[in-house]
């Protein structure tokens, strides 16, 4: 019964970790020549699934078997000798060594003890040009872009000789021109022969370059698909497990007066250099402005000079009207600016403390929270459990600590913390960074209540789709400055990819 | 005293008082080039100083000429025996390093004391009487100026630190070992999907830490002091630390800035000799190396880039 056109079958595996299963009884097949998407929300046992097919982990039960012979892959260097590569989503490179130390690196030629530099170079040049990866051996990692980093991570793969390939989430931090020029480089090592396993939860991209998908959910395999004969809808519903609203009912926006006024704007960051340079824009009451752009260019920065966080150099920033240029951090947010922190981790939450402490990280001082400086913990308990009625927050208690919390969760401490103080500035950078598919929706639904209700909204967001979906007006940043303006429904994906990487817009006021 | 004296003079005294620090701060280089900081040095060092000394005392009288040298060995080796208690802590129990590092510094003195009042029944022990001799180079010092002071009277285990610093230097930049430990310190998590074993390394980086800081123990101890006592290593552990961060974490910038340390130690000691020097009063010439320690770290700490994971414990998931 065995089917040799399958490079790869996994049978029944399970994974546990501390009695949790990561994995539950998974199947998957790969044939020749293949691409096959994984697709499921973030925790679902994708990246689990891979990590024991690339030797990273072991099954504690279950068969793998690589052209047909069962084979035990101990460690990543018995994956390497089946001829099984994986590019992962958090880069695994040197950034201070070179290209070609990266890519000889556990995988050697030797010339006597010396290492032979030359002929790796050689090599690695023949690879390149055979499949279109451009990239300069010599260069360090930390001085070349993502994108040729992920060719790195490629070439690595391919230098060892892999014909099973598996990427994670690999579009996730590439321009639309760059997922472009990936997807065609997928395609062409499938022409090779190559079997590829794509890891993901973007559904546009499945459609794009798979041939099969297999859909898994909290730890189980739900079934596999031949692309051309499923939709969007149904894969997304599969994902999650239940019908999902892909499209938000978005009003038009009723626009106000101006919340946010941004002048000439000018703040060095820590490393002293000028991290945005001249920047003015304006936000109203009732709208959402998204703000797009490559990770780097400027959002850290605008979004802690705008909190007090980070001293502005020139330039004036107004909340309604009002001057509130590098005043403290207590000021601006009591004259009404709720911040949604891109690390809900580190600047959001203080992890050990309870819910119910986090949801009054902003109001303890005041009256009724607490009194001549002793805080009153009924009435901090209480304002609690009605945010997690409200929010949805699923916990067992208002005094479990936050770092039991799922990341949906946490999320919706903070939206709960920031939103229930009825400011009339809301930023929200990366909101829904991490989570599952039916947070993402509880998120931006939530925003789009407040803009219903008159608020002002800066969302700074690297999620294209997500600028797109709930922005009235789109800015892009470049290198610390606006480089173009665009209305959703009249721009498309590419011409905003252009504006990232810095081409400005034609006609554009820049002088 | 004429320039050529004087040059000589320095050049030497600087060479024999560099020759611990070259050595304990390869190891330094090695071993936090494996991700693992090893603060422990001044500690590895004491250690190899008594069992140096110890070494001498006893075999002496045996061995003759050849004792200094084999007190090498044996305070490599029990250096390097001392460094396992780090690399166990750190490596295999995931122990913070500063504070593993503090308990070799704090360990070391009051053991070897204990062991020397146990064995000899006094506080220090008596001095050596096989010391390092000083040798010529052939033909090289027979060459005017540049001979007499480089090539005359130098001191051998100088010659060999600095031998092993090129040797070193080739390894960790030129071999397929030194990629891999270079790797280890850099992102153990991506040397190990390549199938590097990120814990045998690193193994091999706090080993090799102990040796050579064992090795740079015994040569100050069988070199300088003559002896051992509890001031015997005061402080040559740190310069040697200060020296590997000052010099980048490279073998050749790590015994460069060991000969400028070197230079300021040896300053303080021979000041007294030199014109000018003579006039400042003896207390600032011996704070003189420590100052320059603290500002060469103030000053460059900050600046010079470490391994990226140097410290980091790696849990290898299973």
């Amino acid at each position: 019964m065995e089917n040799t056109a399958n490079v790869i079958e996994m049978r029944h595996i399970i994974k546990e970790f501390d009695g949790l299963r990561a994995n539950d009884d998974i199947n998957l097949t790969l044939k020749k020549g293949e691409i096959l998407a994984l697709l499921g929300e973030n925790g679902a046992g994708k990246s689990t699934l891979m990590s024991i097919l690339s030797g990273l982990l072991t099954p504690t039960s279950g068969k793998v078997l690589v052209r047909g012979q069962q084979v035990r892959i101990k460690n990543p260097t018995v994956a390497k000798d089946l001829g099984i590569g994986m590019v992962h989503q958090h880069f695994m490179l040197m950034d201070s060594f070179t290209v070609l130390e990266n890519i000889i690196l556990g995988h050697e030629t030797t010339k006597g003890p010396k290492l032979d530099f030359r002929k790796a170079f050689q090599q690695i040049q023949e690879l390149s040009q055979r499949y279109n990866l451009n990239v300069d051996p010599n260069k360090k990692i930390s001085e070349i872009t993502v994108a040729q980093q992920q060719r790195v991570e490629i070439l690595k793969v391919l230098y060892r000789g892999a014909d099973i390939m598996i990427f994670d989430e690999p579009t996730a931090v590439l321009t639309p021109q760059e997922i472009t020029e990936f997807i065609q480089i997928l395609k062409e090592l499938s022409k090779e022969g190559k079997a590829i396993i794509l890891i993901t939860h973007k559904l546009e991209e499945i459609k794009r370059v798979a041939d099969r998908v297999t859909v898994i959910r909290s730890g189980k395999s739900v079934g596999t698909f031949d692309v051309a004969g499923v939709t969007d809808n149904r894969l997304a519903e599969l994902m999650v497990g239940r019908h999902v609203n892909m499209r938000l009912d978005k009003p038009l926006a009723t626009v106000g007066k101006t919340i946010l006024q941004v002048n000439n704007l000018q703040v060095k960051n820590n490393q002293g250099i000028m991290a945005l340079k001249d920047l003015s824009f304006n936000l109203h009451a009732g709208e959402i402005l998204g703000v797009a752009g490559i990770d780097g260019n400027g959002q850290d920065e605008l979004v802690r000079a705008l909190t007090g966080l980070q001293h502005v150099n020139t330039g004036h920033i107004l909340i309604n009207g009002q001057e509130m240029t590098n005043r403290k951090v207590r000021e601006i947010t009591e004259a009404g600016v709720s911040c949604i922190p891109a690390d809900r981790q580190k600047y959001g939450l203080i992890m050990p403390f309870s819910i119910s402490d986090n949801l009054a990280l902003q109001s303890y001082y005041q009256a009724p929270f607490s009194n001549h400086h002793v805080l009153h913990h009924d009435v901090i308990n209480s304002h609690a459990n009605q945010l997690i009625k409200q929010f949805d927050i699923r916990t067992t208690s208002s005094s479990v600590p936050v770092s039991d919390l799922s990341g949906g969760n946490q999320q919706k401490v903070i939206i709960a913390r920031e939103l229930s103080r009825n400011s009339d500035l809301i930023i929200a950078f990366q909101p829904t960074r991490g989570l599952d598919v039916g947070a993402i929706e509880y998120i931006h639904r939530q925003l789009l209540q407040e803009r219903a209700k008159g608020k002002a909204i800066l969302l700074i967001s690297y999620e294209l789709d997500e600028i797109m979906q709930l922005s009235d007006r789109i800015i892009v940043l470049h290198d610390g400055n606006i480089s173009g303006e665009v209305m959703p429904k009249t721009t498309s994906d590419e011409e905003l990819g252009l504006l990232m990487t810095g081409v400005k817009k034609e006609g554009s006021s820049v002088a | 005293m004429d320039l050529v004296a004087i040059l000589s003079l320095l050049v030497s005294s600087t060479i024999v008082y560099s020759t611990p620090l070259i050595f304990t701060s390869l190891g330094g280089v090695y071993s936090e080039n494996s991700g693992i900081t090893n603060i422990g040095l001044e500690g590895i060092m004491t250690m190899g100083a008594f069992s140096s000394i110890m070494f001498n005392l006893t075999f002496a009288s045996s061995l003759g000429k050849i004792t200094p040298w084999i007190g090498l060995i044996v305070g490599g080796i029990v250096g390097l025996i001392f460094s396992l208690l780090h690399a166990v802590a750190t490596i295999n129990f995931h122990a913070d390093h500063v504070i593993s590092g503090t308990v070799l510094n704090l360990m070391a003195p009051p053991l070897a004391v204990f062991l020397v009042k146990a064995i000899y029944d006094k506080g220090q022990t008596e001095n050596i009487s096989q010391s390092f001799g000083y040798f010529n180079f052939p033909g090289l010092a027979d060459i005017p100026v540049i001979g007499q002071i480089l090539f005359q009277n130098t001191f051998a285990p100088a010659w060999v630190a600095i031998i092993v610093t090129i040797i070193l230097w080739w390894i960790l930049y030129k071999t397929r070992f030194g990629l891999r430990l270079r790797s280890c310190g850099e992102n153990p998590q991506a040397a190990d999907t390549v199938g590097v074993n990120v814990y045998g390394m690193r193994y091999v980086g706090v080993l090799t830490s102990g040796l050579l800081g064992g090795i740079g123990g015994a040569v100050f101890a069988e070199a300088i002091s003559g002896n051992f006592s509890i001031s015997t290593i005061v402080g040559q552990g740190f310069m040697a630390l200060a020296a590997m961060i000052f010099g980048k974490w490279n073998p050749l910038g790590a015994m460069l800035a060991s000969l400028f340390f070197g230079f300021a130690q040896s300053i303080s000691i021979i000041g007294n000799q030199l014109p000018l020097f003579n006039h400042i009063p003896s207390v600032y010439m011996q704070i003189a190396p420590y100052a320059i320690t603290i500002i060469i770290l103030v000053l460059f700490f900050g600046k010079s880039v470490a391994p990226a994971a140097d410290g980091q414990n790696y849990i290898k998931s299973k």
